[in-house]
């Protein structure tokens, strides 16, 4: 309470507290930036509340404990044109000092890699500080008839309905993935988050969902106990080489890759494959990562990197993390590079893949 | 059961709970002054201080500014008519014609008891609706949340005002504004005409403050006198109380309907204020008084209002669906001490929900009690001179209005909305009808689209369905018997309305141009995108072409024929200035933001508003201008919010705040 009171907006009283904290932890990078008596405005391009600004919030005040000098880290909410507006704000304004930071979603990634005509921005220019991955599990209702993970290969042909936010959202990955497991799956658009999904699942409207693991814990486990749910696989997660893995969270869920091979009998390959990971990894693994502005001196982005994992000890950070972040780590360096590599990149050849079958099947016309 | 009950209360009357709830209670009232900065702005204010702090606590806060803000945006509403958020935008209607009569006490009065009432009611439902809540809200499904849409729309037919064909052309045109952006089913960009601002659609706080705000404050601007005109200013208490008392009833039935409204996910909160109002005027006998100061007028809302709050926080606690801006601050703050939001909030953490529920009790006993003893002093506002009063109102409405995205087009927006709304006003169309269009449009099109999905045509036959639709019905004959007239005085005065025949057919006209418009745009789209808005454009035109007729071939007398300037009480009296002066002050200042961006244009504006327009003395103009700097700065500096940057801030590189 004592340290937290004043991580209002340039509140310039540093955190008594933290500042002990910080230099014994912050590492020999630190002797080199001092950010003190300066503030951090950490550019979250969505508006007040919901997950980024959320997960943006949870370590503002740890960010700031943990880098040099103790500086204020404020949330700047920049929302706008489905986070493309902040995002280039950033893009055309930060200067690489290292007091303007932006953290980036799914729904930052998303737009960049199908080309919308409104992204004036370029991952490949900033530097990564941190990446903080997450994941989801798949689950269908017992009325299709499946009763558990082993007879998904029974979906085939069924009439199934998901509700999707939008075929350019985040839902666009269970779209490229259902599609590529041969399910026959009506997408209904227009719902406000997955929450809004999990009700119409509820109620029956829907017979196949996902939610993100600390929301699958949280509400759908219930449905599964009481019967009303059968959980199918889990996203996965990525190692360090870029493979994906089952997820921890969820060890006795297959992963995407293994559901299709139950249901396919070979391993998921080819472009279709490419242009669903891409999207998957910028979706899930890659889901939120924090950016220092272009031409960042390597100390700065050093000293970030250091913070963010300094931090992971704070027993503030130990006590809320499993509500924020689920049961995820936030990673950086080599991990956070991976990440950041997989989760922006996308071959031009892929993209028009997409983008064709998205205005073919589904009528989307990006920006226009 | 019992025991939950029990422990649930002690925690909440510990010293600790109660400090934290008060301190909630006073951030938000402050913030709720405001007009524009509601429960957004005030938990983001609150969020950075919730670490490590104990949950019951916490949660304390947090409800407690989350339930007075409907509360103190009344303030602005009555005083100025400037629609405080959303929730108060129905209290303007009667209670802004309060004020001008020199009764602002009276309106507060009545505001606040309504509100306390309503709460109070809206937490006692919840006491024992939480426990059935959650199959009772999955019996919505989207086919129900349509029929709700098309129930809200149907108070389009109460507040139509006195020409029927323009009440539902304004509403068309609302459903239309209400339409522009993303597509739900496709996603296609409607209506944007290539401006990245339209792709997310005009927000809701433009709407409110372009239709309601700019219109009184351009009519006061014009003449130079105070808010209350001279009229004595009345006592408040005991006429609020006696006007509330007389009304328990419909109190009780508005703070019902409130609560029942804001526990189902997807409707959102927005129109609970005009369905609150549209009820009390289809269950009165006499509606002769609404919308010119009615008391009925402020209880339906107020009581509704607050007590939606409380509804709203069901879905959010039992299915992590925030119904609201707010909501979803709120949600984020509940994470970030630790609590998740699901089916165990009724299970082993009911206690956690009974401190939440009566928490939101409790603060707005508080926040009602604090805001019924400001209401005698701060109602004295209305007798300043409005000359002195407008610059702070003008920069206040667009404070409120650039808190949409922080962007110079909000102000581009306002004043092009409030252009509109100014023209509405005059020529007697009903802004109501426009906003409940506006605000509905995304519902209606969606739950549309999803129930088709879902269940085909057959979902017409649904029972929900048919119960709603069966209470639309009664509702639009309620409402077509009981129409209110919010347009002016009554009387004689359409027969002299017929002279500006012309410009009022050329105001239609211009509607007409605007469907005309949409239709075009809509052609352009693929069937499931431009659907939606071909079908209101099409019924647009057939109630603009109504009209039209109406207006070219009606005798003299007919109900068609409106023009404020010519029939209004303002007219005949002395030192009317130019109808145009409020948009063109506006205007100016829209302007040099533009070039300076918002910081530096808002003291240029206040210097010259009031050297030149007020003819204030030097001295008194540094004063208030210089009070009015601190003030806003203090406000962008607590919320963390850049001004918006004009011509200056993209060639110089400037420090924060002109920046």
């Amino acid at each position: 309470m004592t340290n937290s009171i004043k991580t209002t907006r340039r509140g310039a009283i540093g955190m008594a507290f933290g500042a002990l904290a910080a230099f014994g932890l912050a590492g020999p990078a630190a002797a080199e930036v001092s950010f003190e008596g300066k503030t951090i405005e950490w550019i979250i391009p969505f508006s007040a509340g919901g997950g980024s600004d959320t997960w943006a919030r949870f370590n503002a005040p740890l960010l700031g404990k943990y880098l040099p000098g103790n500086p204020t880290v404020v949330v700047v909410n920049e929302p706008g044109g489905g986070s493309t507006k902040g995002t280039n704000l950033f893009a055309a304004r930060a200067k690489p000092d290292g007091l303007t930071i932006l953290g980036t979603s799914g729904s930052t990634q998303f737009p960049y890699l199908l080309g919308d005509p409104r992204v004036r921005y370029e991952y490949a220019d900033w530097e990564i500080a941190m990446a903080s991955p997450t994941g989801g599990v798949v689950y269908t209702s017992p009325s299709t008839g499946v009763t558990s993970t082993d007879e998904i290969a029974k979906l085939v042909g069924q009439d199934l309905v998901y509700a999707s936010q939008g075929a350019t959202s985040l839902d666009l990955v269970p779209l490229l993935g259902f599609k590529m497991m041969g399910l026959n799956v009506q997408h209904v658009f227009g719902f406000k988050g997955r929450g809004d999904g999990r009700l119409a699942f509820e109620r029956g409207e829907t017979n196949i969902d996902y939610q993100t693991s600390s929301a699958y814990i949280k509400n759908v486990q219930p449905l599964v106990d009481s019967g009303a749910a059968v959980p199918l696989f889990s996203w996965g997660v990525l190692d360090e080489n870029g493979n994906i893995m089952r997820d921890p969270t969820f060890p006795d869920l297959p992963h995407f890759a293994e559901a299709y091979e139950t249901m396919t009998g070979k391993a998921p390959e080819g472009p279709e494959y490419d242009a669903y990971f891409a999207f998957f990894t910028a979706g899930f693994p890659a889901q939120k990562m924090v950016f220092l502005p272009k031409d960042t001196p390597q100390e700065i982005v050093d000293t970030y990197q250091a913070a963010f994992e300094a931090m992971k000890a704070d027993p503030e950070y130990q006590a809320n993390k499993e509500s924020v972040l689920g049961t995820y780590e936030q990673v950086t360096g080599r991990q956070a590079d991976a990440l950041f590599e997989r989760g922006t990149k996308i071959s031009a050849e892929l993209r028009t893949q997409v983008v064709d079958m998205l205005a073919a099947d589904y009528g989307v016309k990006l920006g226009e | 059961m019992m025991d939950t009950l029990l422990t649930a209360l002690a925690t909440l009357f510990t010293f600790q709970h109660m400090a934290y709830m008060l301190l909630g209670v006073s951030v938000g009232l402050v913030i709720g002054v405001i007009p524009g900065l509601g429960g957004i702005a005030g938990l983001s204010l609150l969020v950075p201080f919730l670490y490590g702090m104990d949950p019951v606590s916490a949660l304390g806060m947090l409800i407690g500014l989350v339930a007075v803000i409907p509360t103190s945006d009344t303030f602005s509403s009555v005083l100025m008519g400037i629609p405080g958020s959303s929730a108060s935008q129905a209290t303007v209607l009667d209670g802004f014609p309060m004020a001008k009569q020199g009764q602002a006490a009276r309106a507060l009065s009545v505001a606040f008891i309504s509100s306390l009432f309503g709460g109070v009611v809206g937490a006692i439902i919840l006491t024992g609706f939480v426990l059935i809540a959650r199959p009772l809200i999955l019996l919505f499904g989207s086919a129900e949340l349509f029929m709700l849409a098309l129930f809200g729309l149907s108070m389009v037919a109460v507040l139509a005002g006195r020409s029927l064909p323009k009440g539902l052309a304004a509403c068309a045109v609302g459903l239309l504004i209400g339409s522009i952006g993303a597509a739900p089913a496709t996603g296609e960009f409607r209506m944007i005409f290539g401006s990245e601002y339209l792709y997310d659609g005009i927000p809701l706080v433009i709407i409110g403050l372009g239709l309601f705000a700019i219109p009184e404050i351009s009519d006061l601007l014009r003449k130079n006198s105070s808010i209350a005109q001279g009229a004595p200013l009345g006592t408040g208490w005991a006429a609020g109380f006696i006007d509330w008392w007389k009304n328990i009833f419909l109190s009780i039935r508005c703070a019902g309907l409130g609560c029942m409204i804001g526990a189902i996910p997807g409707l959102g909160g927005s129109v609970v204020d005009w369905i609150a109002y549209g009820h009390a005027v289809q269950t009165s006998k006499d509606t002769s008084k609404f919308g010119k100061g009615d008391p009925r007028g402020v209880v339906a809302p107020e009581s509704a209002n607050n007590a939606m709050q409380g509804g709203a926080l069901l879905p959010t606690m039992l299915f992590g669906i925030p119904g609201s801006g707010s909501m979803a601050v709120f949600l984020g703050g509940m994470v970030l001490i630790g609590i998740e939001p699901g089916p165990s909030m009724v299970g082993p953490d009911l206690n956690i929900t009974y401190s939440i529920i009566w928490s939101l009790a409790l603060a707005n006993i508080f926040g009602a009690g604090i805001c019924l003893a400001l209401a005698q002093p701060i109602s004295r506002l209305t007798a300043i001179p409005f000359q002195l009063l407008a610059p702070f109102m003008i920069a206040l409405i667009c404070f409120a209005a650039f808190q949409a995205t922080r962007d110079l087009s909000d102000l581009v927006a306002l004043l092009a909305i409030g252009f509109v709304g100014i023209l509405m006003k005059r020529f007697g169309w009903p802004r109501p009808a426009l906003l409940i269009g506006y605000v509905l449009a995304p519902q209606a099109e969606t739950f549309f689209y999803q129930a088709l999905q879902f269940n085909g045509w057959g979902f017409l036959a649904r029972p929900g369905v048919l119960i709603i639709a069966a209470m639309t019905i009664a509702s639009i004959y309620l409402g077509l018997r009981n129409r209110v007239d919010d347009t002016g005085p009554t009387g004689d005065a359409v027969v002299t309305s017929h002279t500006s025949r012309n410009i009022q057919i050329a105001f239609a006209l211009a509607m007409m141009a605007f469907f005309g418009m949409a239709l075009w745009d809509a052609m352009g789209h693929s069937f499931l995108g431009g659907i939606f808005p071909i079908g209101v454009g099409v019924v647009g035109v057939v109630f603009g072409l109504t009209l039209l007729i109406h207006l070219w071939r009606g005798h003299e007398n007919h109900p068609a024929f409106f023009d404020y300037e010519i029939v209004g009480d303002h007219v005949g009296n002395e030192g009317n200035g130019w109808f145009w002066t409020g948009p063109a002050w506006i205007a100016l200042l829209v302007v040099t933001t533009a070039l300076v961006g918002f910081y530096i244009a808002m003291i240029v504006f206040f210097v010259a508003f009031l050297r030149l327009r007020a003819k204030a003395s030097w001295i008194k103009t540094i004063i208030m201008t210089a009070s009015a700097a601190a003030f806003i700065l203090g406000l962008a500096y607590m919320l963390s919010l850049n001004f918006p940057s004009g011509w200056l801030q993209s060639t110089y590189d400037l420090p924060w705040p002109i920046r």
